[in-house]
């Protein structure tokens, strides 16, 4: 059986929004609220009442990024200075912690945004080719619900679309 | 007579529609401005231009007071960075939705003046073709960087907020980088579809690119501190009478932000006369923007009272003698200046009818920016002159050359910026439409409220007949 991929256009959130609670509520057998892929213009600032809590990896690589910061920072300077070894210090500390401290602060920073800054491309799934129902009107004023679901369902989620006043309907047949 | 922030009653596509025009049809006076700044470039390269085919001698350089005007005027560009990206990450954190319309454009100032800060310490070694002699690497001259220098540390604070800041404007422009080439055509649709990275506008890529933003917004506010606190420490670190202050960091910090928000009061003008955004850069905003400025010239002119009393009833008698000769020696003028156009000047921005009118808010932000550079010339060049050593006593003043190049800055930051808000989006959209809405369903809600009170439904009991 092939599967369809479905993507509903609403003119605003509300009525998106009034599709994805039917869709919640099982009224097509086989298909989750999980599933619901939201394309909106802007991020909705309750969308997670909506869609359900979904997890961010990008934190974590933050504080990777950070942690790897500081420790890379620290250990350059270091190993740098030790190199040093050869000029004359003065009888000043070989590795002095004031002076590293400042340095290490700002490695921690720079790995700190650099990592958070791929995490983003990999966890938003970025880099990626648009998919072939992307439409720019989400990048204009209309919401898009997308769905993938067998064809025997896709006839039921067209419907329920309907009756929440979709302004356009898109379909692609994936496999 | 604008009283709203932004009408909530604007429609997203309208948004679209006026911001994207910005890229294509400015106003002719647009580009004025972009030949006054090529001229103001050709100024710096001619004059370069000059001492390289002439000598350096004609820099008037002379000891002790050799490098006083570019360097104070590095410290002002640095400085000036400081507003965009800090101010935009906090405002953000803070959830002052009141920034939306004018943070990119302040971001994209950040950058550029960095990167017109960086060209000072370049220009300052004289021969800057032998520029990579202060890379640390292998070689038989034995050249190693000395890590105890705060101007070691100066490097790495500038490289690391320059990518920093550059990455946050650059993310923070990805939904509208989408946008702009969802309408595109030729040239500038290849170059969004690469810049844009594939957005969709999923709910996936708006949550991690919300917790991104954040997370760096996070990061930059520390950064933004720690970077001019390490230019001051250029200064402090030293036992130069006038440098060596406790207060130099927060000073330091005060100061930059204060031009910073000057100048973001004078690109506000400029954008919003250039490409018609009234509807986006309204006068309430502006008056926000001035009352911040405000906030910070006083803190501003409470570090510079904390400096001079610690001064005078300090033990150091050579840094008293400094300071008096700041007052009444051959810098005054400048530094009588520097303190009408920093500390009483502001007091302009605290009238509404002022604050309100866009020609004198237009001049009185340059003049705040005057001062401001005044400022760091007046840390820099009286200390190299009016030292411990009085037979070493010189005042240099600037030559025309020098002035050349500190023209010429200025072009070369108009010009970037210039060059930016033509090519991208001066304007977040998707930003202002996250603002649009927000207030559109507070007005929603504000209105419910006031017909529920009407209507025939129970009434709160305080507002019962004989209750």
């Amino acid at each position: 059986m092939s599967k369809h991929r479905i993507m509903g256009l609403f003119s605003d959130f509300e009525q998106a929004f009034a599709a994805i609670a039917e869709i919640r509520a099982h009224q097509i057998p086989g298909v989750s609220v999980d599933d619901v892929t939201l394309k909106s213009p802007i991020e909705h600032p309750e969308i997670e009442e909506v869609l359900g809590e979904r997890s961010s990896h990008v934190p974590k690589f933050t504080l990777m990024g950070a942690t790897f910061g500081i420790t890379f920072g620290f250990l350059f300077l270091a190993s740098a200075q030790a190199t040093f070894l050869v000029q004359p210090q003065g009888g000043k500390a070989v590795v002095p912690f004031p002076s590293n401290f400042v340095l290490t602060y700002e490695m921690l920073i720079l790995f700190g945004v650099l990592f958070t800054l791929v995490s983003f491309l990999i966890s938003a799934r970025m880099l990626r080719r648009r998919d072939t129902l992307y439409s720019e009107m989400v990048s204009l004023d209309q919401v898009g619900v997308l769905l993938e679901v067998d064809e025997k369902n896709a006839q039921a989620l067209k419907s329920l679309f309907q009756r929440h006043k979709v302004v356009d309907i898109r379909e692609e047949v994936v496999r | 007579m604008q009283t709203k922030d932004i009408n909530e009653q604007i429609k997203w596509a309208q948004i679209n529609n006026d911001v994207l025009r910005s890229l294509e049809n400015p106003r002719m006076a647009y580009w004025v401005a972009v030949g006054i700044c090529v001229a103001m470039i050709a100024c710096a390269v001619i004059g370069v231009g000059y001492v390289y085919t002439t000598g350096q001698g004609t820099l008037d350089l002379y000891w002790p007071d050799m490098w006083g005007t570019w360097i104070g005027t590095f410290i002002f560009w640095i400085g000036m960075s400081h507003s965009g990206t800090l101010l935009s990450a906090i405002l953000h954190i803070v959830h002052a939705d009141w920034r939306k319309p004018i943070y990119r454009f302040a971001e994209a100032m950040t950058t550029f003046s960095l990167m017109t800060a960086g060209l000072f310490p370049i220009i300052h070694l004289g021969r800057m073709w032998n520029l990579y002699w202060v890379i640390p690497y292998a070689s038989d001259r034995g050249i190693w960087p000395n890590f105890r220098s705060p101007l070691v540390w100066d490097a790495f604070a500038i490289f690391t907020y320059l990518t920093s800041s550059a990455l946050f404007l650059y993310i923070g422009m990805v939904p509208d980088l989408a946008i702009c080439r969802d309408n595109a055509r030729g040239w500038r649709k290849k170059l969004y579809t690469v810049l844009s990275l594939g957005w969709a506008g999923t709910d996936r890529q708006w949550r991690n690119f919300r917790k991104t933003y954040l997370l760096m917004a996070c990061f930059l506010i520390p950064l933004a501190v720690s970077v001019h606190s390490i230019v001051s420490s250029d200064f402090a670190m030293s036992i130069m009478p006038g440098w060596h202050v406790t207060t130099f960091p927060p000073y330091f910090v005060a100061g930059a932000l204060y031009s910073g928000c000057a100048a973001i009061i004078t690109l506000f003008i400029i954008l919003r006369y250039f490409f018609r955004f009234e509807e986006y850069m309204t006068i309430p905003i502006l008056e926000k923007t001035c009352k911040l400025t405000f906030v910070i010239a006083m803190a501003w002119t409470y570090l510079n009272a904390i400096e001079f009393a610690t001064v005078w009833y300090g033990p150091d008698q050579v840094d008293k003698e400094l300071l008096i000769n700041k007052f009444t020696g051959p810098y005054s003028p400048y530094f009588w200046a520097m303190l009408f156009f920093g500390s009483v000047m502001p007091f302009t921005l605290a009238f509404e009818k002022l604050r309100r009118h866009i020609p004198t808010m237009f001049v009185v932000s340059l003049f705040l920016n005057v001062g401001m550079w005044l400022e760091r010339w007046m840390i820099v060049s009286p200390t190299l002159s009016l030292s411990y050593e009085p037979f070493a006593w010189k005042v240099v003043w600037p030559s025309i050359v020098q002035w050349a190049v500190v023209f010429g800055s200025f072009g070369w930051f108009g010009l970037l910026f210039l060059v930016f808000v033509k090519v991208f989006p001066s304007v977040s959209m998707y930003e202002v439409k996250e603002m649009v809405y927000h207030r559109r369903r507070a007005v929603v809600d504000d209105n419910a409220k006031a017909l529920h009170r009407r209507s025939s439904d129970p009434q709160p009991a305080a507002e019962m007949p004989g209750a």
